[in-house]
């Protein structure tokens, strides 16, 4: 039997801010999610926010139509989920093209990086294929630093240029779920 | 199946929308987006041909981007159970400018008329309820839904649902535009946003 715990954090990550720092930047007002625990902090930032709206979601999905009402009635948005999300999103996808509104969908991963759960495998290896096939460009962030640059990039590409665009924040970036007996 | 006090789907539709205003009235993926069409095609029509289960959530992304304007999801039974959950997100965010209809004929209707849940277990109407949407209503009456109507434009009472039990005559299909760019930039127009 495996108590499950997370890592005990020594210091707080700051890219979380540099994310949000970046999305405010944009004017983005509502943030769709389905929480993980790599997005927890940005969660947090989001709900405290007096710009912007985070909408908790019961499947991903729901947050891809939600971006293209608020894009309709003059908003814009950007949808938090975890890789095994990305999986309940892929009809959904569908409006992207055909209703071209912005789409920036941040993603942490699971199922790499020295994972620990087999489950979570399958969905975190196919998770930028699946993305690519529906017509989804997809940068990935592998280290803090480079955190700034990429979602400047992915936002830039995502509002301006109706880029869909989707950034992976990678295992290694938010440090693999740790499982204790 | 027959029951009494079954409605005529497009005499309720033409009745939501007669007097619309500003409404912007989103049809969700098979009849239903038909019949916003055969009520008269308008620039705040948003018509879908595809996301099924997507239309109350478009419904609430634009809702809480225009909270002043009353916004109007009209969708099938289909097309609500397969997005049944976004009852579950709109109760919590409880956007008071957000209406949704069901026409509920207990069939889907666009794929040979298979028979719904509706039609023997689920009660769209409390599970809306028990969503945390409190203005949850059974339709009935024509009466009924020139009630709800009215109610649709007051912007600060919602959200509301209502399901309206409908007859399951498959009627002439009156087709929108179903260029999706097309529609979205429209209303984006109606409302004063320019083109990216």
């Amino acid at each position: 039997m495996h108590a499950c715990a997370d890592a005990a954090e020594t210091t707080e990550p700051n890219w979380p801010d540099d994310i949000f720092a970046t999305l405010q930047r944009f004017d983005v007002r509502q943030v769709p999610y389905v929480p993980d625990a790599g997005h927890s902090k940005l969660i947090e930032r989001v709900l405290g926010s007096s710009t912007m709206r985070g909408i908790p979601l019961t499947t991903e999905e729901e947050g891809v139509a939600l971006l293209a009402g608020a894009w309709t009635g003059g908003q814009r948005g950007v949808l938090l989920m975890q890789s095994s999300g990305v999986g309940n999103c892929i009809n959904m996808l569908s409006l992207i093209p055909v209703l071209r509104f912005p789409f920036l969908t941040l993603v942490t991963m699971r199922g790499e990086w020295g994972e620990f759960n087999p489950w979570q495998v399958p969905m975190g290896s196919t998770t930028q294929g699946v993305f690519e096939l529906s017509g989804v460009k997809v940068l990935r962030a592998s280290n803090a630093a480079e955190v700034p640059a990429v979602l400047e990039a992915a936002a830039a590409q995502a509002y301006n240029a109706l880029t869909p665009t989707a950034v992976l924040l990678s295992q290694r970036l938010i440090g693999a779920k740790v499982f204790t007996k | 199946m027959s029951k009494a006090n079954l409605l005529d789907r497009r005499q309720v539709v033409s009745t939501l929308l007669a007097d619309r205003k500003d409404v912007v009235a989103i049809g969700g993926l098979g009849a239903s987006t038909n019949d916003i069409c055969a009520a008269g095609d308008h620039a705040r029509n948003f018509y879908l041909w595809g996301g099924m289960g997507g239309a109350a959530m478009i419904g609430l992304g634009l809702a809480l981007a225009q909270p002043t304007l009353p916004v109007l999801v009209i969708t099938g039974d289909g097309e609500m159970l397969m997005g049944m959950g976004s009852l579950a997100t709109i109760g919590l965010q409880k956007p008071s400018n957000l209406s949704i209809v069901v026409l509920d004929n207990e069939a889907y209707g666009e794929t040979g008329g298979q028979t719904s849940h509706t039609s023997a277990a689920a009660d769209l109407v409390d599970i809306a309820r028990a969503c945390g949407i409190k203005d949850s209503r059974a339709i009935s009456t024509m009466a009924e839904v020139e009630a709800f109507a009215k109610a649709v434009h007051d912007v600060s009472a919602g959200p509301r649902f209502a399901n309206v039990k409908i007859d399951s005559a498959s009627l002439e299909r009156i087709l929108p535009t179903r260029d999706g760019t097309y529609i979205v930039n429209r209303i984006r127009g109606d409302l004063g946003f320019q083109p990216i």
